[in-house]
């Protein structure tokens, strides 16, 4: 350094010399003026570098300190880093270099330098986030990605200010708001403005808010909104403004009516969602004891087999195709109808067939069968419930309205249960095998005598019944719990669904299943899910007491038999 | 009759020889029972609860055969009992009867539910037997012939709530208590109910669901929680039993509700119950306990150490996958503070290792120097709260400076306020308003 400015000085000697003295006052402003300039963005650059290398800090409040710091930089450039450290896909190398992994966490990036890194020449380590950086990071996020040219991630952003906004952000809203074309987010906004602007002391603008509120408002101002109308233990209003106070009410009382039907649709949705998983464990047993008369308490375990057909092609799928993943599902479908339906014919050549005609004997050789299915579950797959992954397709959901969200998972699941439901329906009424099916059941004699094997057909509709028992596991294996007594859970509702339903009758199950879903939606908020249950196997009695065939009693022989 | 009397000689000679191998034979059996002290291990292997209890069972074994590795206890080695009650309360007495009586174990160790412990605990009052639970608990109970070493509502539930009310928690406001319909969830609720008002928290902020056993539809609760958070932070405490937790959680991940806008703070789903479970979308949610496998003391590590080997050695099932969990660790402390009593007591007389566990001191695997109240019968615990993370293990978020007295009877329940747990004169007694002496 000293060289260096040994080389300089006597050019500058030379300089002072030479020229005007007269600008030198200038000259030495300019100088100091640009230096200065250079140090300021110097300055922020480091900065910036500063904070992005606290992301990786093993203190959390130095990592928060970070982002608040990033935050109010406003540097997009942040951005990247910020969402990679809220994905979990933000690394620390030994040396402290930050590091961005991609989607699919095979390729790295330098955050400060921008270049690809070699993962494997480094050991990386994981920040240690929690809950409380979290939410700062949203926060921040959102206010960075205000800035964004993407209408969907301005929209995303929009929405996360509004959940926590907070004053320090009214004027970047209102120069976003400005700025802004989309409607949906021009919304948005001046609903974050409207919930700051009620706490100000211009009566105009509250007045305003409330109007604003009242045209686009959500639930979540129900708790604002009712603060407006207190009262204290006087009986008198903490709201002393009766024009506020009636706005509020106005808002209020909108907000409350556009909630009722919200609450209206989401309970027919969650009704026909239950009622479709009730269905899917339901079909089966409907073939096997509504059409030929079994009673089964190996069903569930059908159901179960099913579910581990699933976990079973899920870790092979994990091993041998890991990139065709997501598809494991799909090729799932085979594979649990196929394993329940052999098991099933299995049980009914095995077993069944000597029964036929002896509930009794039947019903406690399948209740012995489901015991000693559960327990070999046990033995092979342990007795903890196993992980069956929701692919990403399948994760998450659509919000219709505001606070309904529509999960994936469930849309799935009723559009899979109407394709069982009508392959079930064609094979029965419109192939050769379904009529044999069908001419069996009816009358067991005649449809001999007609030279139909009763044998074949009985092992087909039982391996069927058992094959759909397995769709329903696989479908029930995305909601809850794959462990070896998933069945029993399982067991009393289809028994109950096709009682209620009619036996013998498919439409009698589909029937039943949603009427008993829908039915349970609509109690549970009232009653509460304890009394709910109980309230639903009380109508359950009371319907089977007056028509004991169920709600569509089958026509013709086969009730005489 | 000469040849009955030829037969009669014959057999006479056979019964004596059969009562002298049978007298040698109840000579040996009698030198080998003094030779080991019996510990019997009343754990579920079968139903329901299997799951859970498994390896607790697992665990008590591996300290009985760390002891007996060591020399055993007062010079002899503990013959562990198992019996199987099969998720059956009623059984859980039976088979406890028949541990004390007839197999004359020195100690217990067992139970999970609350329901299998108050359906033992007047065997183990009648006979004077002496009983280790290790399960956090709803509290409200204190016996003289029962060692606590789970939590008590105040080094759990109550921290908890407490961590969810400050700023790092969230600063919530409102509160979603939801459980499986059974007592230990109505309980804890109760207690939470009393300490959140005590708070200054208005019912209106609170709402108590409870769901049946096994249930597997959460849609409908799921979205009352959201509506109910509308507007004000809002905290979910759960005390889900175990197996309702997957679907619960799963519902909550579709809907879009995340653990930094809405937490949820589980009692009962620990590294264990998480086994089972996808938990990528769980990652924040948190869990309250005195250990989790995650902490990271020397201690910890030889016990996590321990525990495999034994797992690798005994070929159990899940191998390489076990984990270790809280009730695991407070069966393990159990066990050792025993067998450290014993010793002092000089005897396994149940009347004298009680006076001696009093005050007995275990270096923990959570890294704490555990004292029993000699009081209450319970131990003092540090209470450490973690997030889930995604591979299933705990991140500790908050934990107390030290262990921390367990509060038997609740101070926040009006009725239970005056009411002493205490053991030594002169009260002796769990349940008494007025002391006895």
């Amino acid at each position: 350094m000293k060289k260096i400015i040994c080389l300089i000085e006597p050019r500058k000697r030379g300089f002072y010399e030479t020229e005007h003295k007269i600008f030198a006052p200038f000259f030495g402003v300019f100088v100091f003026l640009i230096i200065s300039l250079f140090s300021f963005s110097f300055v922020a650059a480091n900065d910036l570098e500063q904070s992005l290398k606290d992301l990786g800090n093993k203190s959390r409040s130095k990592i928060k300190k970070a982002i608040k710091n990033l935050g109010s930089q406003g540097n997009t450039a942040a951005l990247p880093a910020l969402e990679a450290l809220k994905d979990n896909r933000l690394r620390v190398s030994e040396d402290g270099a930050i590091i961005i992994l991609d989607e699919s966490g095979e390729k790295g990036q330098d955050a400060l330098t921008k270049e690809q890194v070699d993962l494997k020449s480094l050991s990386l380590r994981k920040p240690r986030i929690n809950n409380s950086v979290r939410r700062i990071l949203s926060t921040t996020i959102g206010t960075l990605q205000l800035k964004s040219s993407n209408p969907v991630i301005r929209l995303t952003a929009a929405k996360q200010l509004l959940k926590k906004s907070s004053s320090g952000l009214v004027e970047l809203i209102e120069m976003a708001l400005a700025e802004e074309t989309n409607d949906e987010i021009r919304e948005i906004f001046s609903l974050v403005l409207a919930k700051e602007g009620l706490n100000s002391d211009d009566k105009q603008k509250r007045l305003e808010s409330l109007k604003t509120i009242r045209e686009f408002g959500n639930i979540n101002f129900k708790s604002l909104l009712e603060n407006l109308l207190r009262k204290n233990e006087k009986n008198e209003f903490l709201e002393s403004d009766p024009k506020i106070r009636e706005g509020a009410e106005k808002a209020l009382s909108s907000i409350e009516k556009r909630q009722f039907f919200i609450n209206q649709f989401a309970n027919l949705f969650y009704g026909l969602s239950l009622g479709s998983i009730l269905l899917l464990a339901a079909l089966g047993l409907a073939i096997t004891f509504g059409l030929m008369g079994v009673i089964n308490m190996a069903h569930g375990e059908m159901l179960m087999i099913g579910a581990y057909s699933t976990y079973v092609v899920q870790n092979i799928f994990k091993e041998f195709f890991p990139h065709l993943f997501e598809w494991y599902l799909i090729a799932s479908i085979p594979v649990a109808f196929v394993v329940s339906a052999i098991i099933g014919i299995l049980l009914e050549r095995g077993i069944l067939r000597h029964l036929y005609g002896r509930p009794l004997e039947t019903l406690l050789a399948t209740w012995g069968i489901s015991l000693i299915l559960i327990q070999s579950v046990r033995l092979i797959f342990g007795a903890q419930n196993v992980e069956v992954a929701n692919p990403s397709f399948l994760s998450g959901g659509i919000s219709i309205f505001y606070g309904v969200v529509l999960p994936y998972n469930r849309i799935s699941i009723i559009l899979f249960v109407i394709f069982v439901v009508i392959s079930v329906w064609a094979l029965l009424q419109k192939t050769s095998l379904g009529l044999q099916v069908r001419a069996v059941t009816q009358n067991r004699e005649m449809a001999s005598c007609m030279g139909i094997s009763t044998h074949k057909i009985d092992m087909y509709t039982f391996g069927l019944g058992s094959g759909i028992a397995g769709l329903g596991g696989l479908a029930l294996s995305q909601i809850g719990n794959v462990g070896p007594e998933l069945g029993q859970l399982y067991i009393v509702d289809s028994f109950m669904v096709v009682v209620t339903g009619g036996v013998g009758k498919i439409a009698g199950t589909v029937t039943g299943a949603m009427g008993l879903g829908v039915l349970n939606k609509f109690l549970e908020p009232a009653a509460g899910a304890v009394l709910g249950k109980i309230i639903i196997l009380v109508l359950i009695i009371i319907l089977i007491q007056k028509r004991p065939q169920g709600l569509f009693a089958p026509k013709g022989r086969v009730v005489e038999n | 009759m000469g040849f009955l009397k030829s037969r009669m000689g014959a057999s006479k000679t056979t019964f004596t020889s059969t009562i002298l191998a049978l007298v040698l034979f109840i000579l040996t059996a009698q030198v080998q029972a003094a030779d080991t002290i019996k510990v019997g291990i009343l754990h579920s292997l079968s139903g329901t609860m299997a799951i859970s209890e498994t390896s607790l069972k697992d665990v008590a074994l591996m300290a009985i055969e760390e002891i007996n590795a060591k020399g055993g206890v007062l010079g002899k080695k503990l013959e562990p009992v198992v019996v199987d009650p099969a998720s059956n309360w009623p059984l859980f007495a039976e088979k406890a009867r028949e541990l004390i009586q007839k197999q004359k174990v020195a100690v217990t160790f067992g139970c999970w539910t609350s329901v299998s412990r108050k359906s033992v605990l007047p065997v183990f009052e009648e006979l004077n037997g002496l009983l280790f639970y290790p399960v956090q608990y709803e509290g409200e109970e204190s016996s003289y012939n029962v060692f606590y070493t789970g939590a008590a509502p105040n080094q759990q539930a109550i921290p908890a709530v407490e961590y969810l009310m400050s700023e790092d928690g969230g600063s919530a406001k409102r509160w979603v208590l939801l459980g499986t319909d059974y007592v230990y969830p109505r309980t804890t609720n109760k207690i939470l109910n009393y300490f959140l008002k005590s708070k200054g928290v208005s019912a209106k902020d609170i709402m108590e669901t409870y769901t049946p056993f096994g249930h597997s539809d959460y849609q409908t609760i799921v979205a009352d929680i959201k509506k109910f958070a509308a507007g004000k932070p809002t905290a979910v405490v759960s005390t889900i039993n175990g197996d309702s937790n997957v679907p619960f959680y799963k519902e909550l991940a579709n809907q879009g509700l995340k653990a930094e806008d809405i937490p949820v703070v589980a009692f009962s789903v620990g590294e264990e119950e998480l086994r089972g479970i996808d938990t990528k979308p769980l990652v924040g949610h948190l869990a309250a306990w005195n250990y989790f496998m995650s902490i990271d003391t020397k201690e910890n590590k030889q016990f996590i150490k321990k525990w495999n080997a034994y797992v690798k050695k005994n070929k159990l099932p899940g191998g390489s996958k076990r984990v270790t969990n809280d009730p695991m660790e407070a069966t393990y402390i159990g066990i050792k503070m025993w067998a450290q009593a014993a010793e002092q007591a000089g005897t396994t007389n149940v009347d004298a290792v009680r006076q001696a566990i009093g005050g007995q001191t275990v270096q923990s695997p959570s890294g704490f120097k555990i004292t029993m109240d000699a009081k209450n019968h319970h131990l003092h615990k540090p209470v450490v709260i973690g997030e889930i993370q995604e591979d299933g293990q705990f991140d500790v978020v908050w934990k107390t400076e030290g262990p921390i007295r367990a509060q038997a009877w609740s101070p926040f329940i009006p009725d239970s306020k005056e009411k002493v747990a205490d053991w030594t004169y002169p009260w002796v007694c769990g349940n008494c308003k007025k002391a006895k002496f």
